[in-house]
């Protein structure tokens, strides 16, 4: 039998335009920043910019700027002139969306498949499904003329970057509140064409304030005395560090943080679909995914026929180069990520699981793991408890539905989990038992500006997405504060 | 003719449908604002609100696994009792807070309608903060808010019924279970409102009741890691930022409400679950 080879199939880099420096977004136009730190394509460790490092003085000046734009202008603009400059930042979006698609891949190291069809498109309708809501926040659930916060600080991660500037600016412009928002330290480049964007949308100075930098950037914003809501995407140790930093004051938080999600199979599930719907789980997004599923709950009875067929499955992943467009998994992103998913895939071997990756060669420069699952591994290994936030999946059998349940919910985190069976009354059983804020049945890995999301116990505060999200960024007319 | 001597109520702790003395041994004295001695009351220890924290674990999942429309009629049933218990209630009011009776009264009625409005809410939340979302694809997407587990509360100092009815009927209509902090300063009504609820269907370890010191006993509270909100009205403003702090530990969910009667009470201890499922044939 003749079988074809996969020729390159390159995404051109030149409908970009990267800068050599960039400084921060502040009341409508650019300002050049103090101290500088340069942001590197992960696939190749190649310098694409150099980014201003946003200090106390920089965060000043955006709360300052946001919070006069909140009080002459966006809180007291009618909802559906605010909605108006929603519906056109979205169509800009739209209409540079493969601009925003490589620039995303060049930064972040995804797969241009991914960031074309997944992270870019939902960004925009992000933006378009909350402009609607602008001047329908009296159906919000918080009674008749529910209210803003104010300044809303928002810190967002790297591995999505601007879908996650999305999830933070589209709500809360939409409810009527001011934004500045700091990028993650390592994925800078797609919000600063957003500010861009924010310039051609004509959408008045200082309601969207961009200050690029690292941790330090963001405490100085958590910290601020004039911001009222922060809104964070990351790591759950720092997501508790903001929640004591806000304890004495009356900030209002969100928090999406990790996760430790756990994908059932039943022994009546479909396989081939769900041998498609774990490696979407776990390898979609190099695995950089809060809610990823990154513990297999494989029922004993069928666990050797899903990872015969799973294995088989995953040495047809193709890794390598972001930009090309045949690509399944791209780069780690950053080195810091590389070691801590090496760390912890070490300690997967050293606590006695079973690592088995296909045979795969990695690019020699930049940054890379190949997919990687754990077989034997039990609920006390550091690979079952803790979030490596990269390609590794940790395998878990169970022998009845009861016990997958009680596996599945035993950890801190609670964002996501997934049900693999075909009788309906069993996947809802299920999904009511899981301790989790997201359930995908027989799918994973869905989003959706319409759809909820955030998580149970440790991973987080509050929702983001649909009705639930948007009620985060508003109070009832009769809240004191 | 000898006038009948009053049997008097020993006042003790509500721990998993029983009434358990603290284990510390320790009581204090309730007093009324003249600084008369009205009755011993339990001082509860931090033991004993891990005893409780197992028990409302213990109730949780079968409370929360019972039907809408059972837990509301049971609900429904405590009002019936809190009703004849109404003189009862009145007089301990009266006695710790140095008002008329009728004044007491007030607070009764007010205390009883308030836990029948929310009694009514068990079946309802799901309509009122659920949704079905209608996302971009071929997938059938829902979200329905769900209890989230055992639930901390410190009722206020002041209206010891009524505070003691806003803290619990918010929290345990929607599954929930809880651990109250009575208010430390008129302790008695909260140990006749768990004789009401030890005689109507509540399950055992469903609401468990304290006496105690708050200072004591609301660190504790904040620091339990099995514990997964609390409500704090009735901490004072100047110890809420250290209580707040302590919760982020297991990062608690950890609410003040300003007296408003909203569903929105109800909304603050449960969770939104998403669910996807594909359509097709």
């Amino acid at each position: 039998m003749t079988t074809f080879e996969y020729a390159p199939a390159l995404e051109s880099r030149s409908i970009v335009t990267i800068k050599p420096e960039y400084g921060h977004f502040i009341n409508g136009a650019f300002v050049d920043g103090v101290d500088h730190f340069a942001t590197i394509n992960p696939a190749n460790e190649e310098i694409l910019s150099r980014i201003a490092l946003g200090n106390a003085e920089d965060i000043d000046r955006a709360v300052d700027a946001a919070r006069v734009a909140y009080e002459a202008t966006w809180s007291k603009m009618p909802g559906k002139e605010r909605g108006k400059y929603l519906y056109r930042i979205a169509r800009i979006m739209q209409e540079r969306a493969r601009e925003f698609a490589v620039l995303e891949s060049l930064d972040n190291g995804k797969p241009i498949r991914e960031s074309r069809d997944i992270d870019i498109p939902l960004a925009g309708a992000h933006f378009f499904y909350h402009a609607g809501w602008a001047d329908k926040l009296d159906y919000a659930g918080l009674g008749h003329a529910p209210r803003p916060h104010g300044v809303a600080g928002q810190i967002i991660p790297w591995n999505f970057p601007l879908l996650m500037l999305a999830w933070k600016i589209a709500p809360a412009l939409a409810a009527g509140n001011t934004v500045v928002l700091k990028p993650a330290e390592t994925t800078p480049l797609t919000a600063l064409l957003f500010a861009q964007v924010c310039q051609q949308a004509e959408l008045p100075a200082g309601v969207v304030n961009i200050v690029t930098g690292d941790g330090r950037t963001g405490s100085a914003l958590v910290d601020h005395p004039g911001v009222d809501k922060i809104a964070f995407t990351g790591s759950t140790d720092v997501g508790k560090a903001i929640a004591r930093a806000i304890a004495p004051t009356k900030k209002k938080a969100t928090l999406e943080l990790g996760g430790k999600g756990a994908n059932i199979v039943f022994d009546d599930a479909p396989i081939d679909e769900t041998v498609e719907g774990i490696v979407n789980g776990i390898f979609f997004n190099q695995g950089h995914v809060c809610c990823a599923g990154s513990r297999l709950l494989l029922q004993e009875n069928i666990a050797e026929e899903v990872l015969a067929k799973l294995k088989v499955r995953m040495a047809k992943i193709r890794v390598g180069d972001p930009l090309d467009k045949n690509t399944d998994l791209g780069a780690i992103n950053s080195a810091a990520q590389l070691g801590k998913i090496r760390e912890l895939a070490t300690s997967g071997d050293s606590e006695g699981a079973q690592r088995w990756s296909p045979a795969c060669s990695l690019p020699k420069n930049g940054f890379w793991f190949a997919p990687t699952i754990f077989t034997g591994v039990t609920q006390a290994h550091r690979i079952a408890r803790e979030e490596i936030f990269g390609p590794v999946l940790s395998v878990l059998t169970f022998r009845t539905p009861a016990e997958a349940i009680e596996k599945a919910n035993n950890t801190p985190y609670g964002l996501s989990a997934g049900v693999w069976s075909e009788k309906g009354s069993r996947i809802l059983w299920a999904t009511q038992q899981l301790k989790a804020g997201v359930i995908w049945a027989n799918t994973f890995n869905k989003f959706d500006p319409a759809s909820p999301f955030g998580g149970y116990k440790e991973s987080g505060w509050g929702r983001e997405g649909g009705r639930h999200g948007l009620t985060a960024y508003l109070k009832s007319a009769e809240a004191q504060q | 003719m000898n006038e009948r001597l009053e049997v008097k109520k020993t006042y003790k702790l509500f721990i998993g449908g029983a009434f358990p003395r603290s284990e510390s041994g320790r009581t204090y004295e309730a007093k009324g604002p003249d600084g008369a001695f009205i009755a011993n009351s339990s001082l509860a220890s931090r033991k004993d609100l891990r005893d409780a924290v197992v028990a409302a674990r213990n109730a949780q999942i079968r409370w929360a696994g019972a039907t809408a429309y059972n837990r509301g009629q049971i609900l429904y049933r405590i009002a019936e009792m809190l009703e004849g218990r109404r003189a009862q209630f009145a007089t301990e009011i009266a006695a710790l807070d140095g008002i008329s009776l009728q004044e007491a009264e007030l607070e009764v009625h007010t205390a009883i309608d308030r836990w029948v409005w929310y009694a009514g809410w068990s079946d309802k939340l799901a309509a009122i903060n659920g949704s079905t979302n209608p996302v971009a694809g071929p997938f059938y997407n829902f979200t329905i808010p769900e209890p989230m587990g055992v639930i901390g509360a410190i009722a206020p100092e002041n209206q010891s019924l009524l505070g003691l009815v806003d803290a619990i009927a918010p929290i345990i209509v929607s599954g929930n279970t809880t651990v109250v902090l009575a208010s430390t300063r008129a302790p008695l009504p909260a140990m006749t409102f768990a004789e009401v609820l030890a005689t109507s269907d509540l399950p055992a370890g469903v609401c468990n009741i304290l006496t105690g010191q708050k200072s004591e006993l609301a660190p504790w509270f904040a620091s339990h890691m099995d514990i997964d909100g609390l409500d704090i009205s009735g901490v004072d403003e100047s110890s809420r930022s250290d209580i707040k702090i302590a919760g982020v530990e297991n990062l608690k969910r950890i609410h003040v409400f300003d007296g408003a009667t909203t569903p929105q009470r109800i909304f603050a201890f449960m969770e939104a679950k998403t669910v996807w499922h594909p359509i097709g044939v």
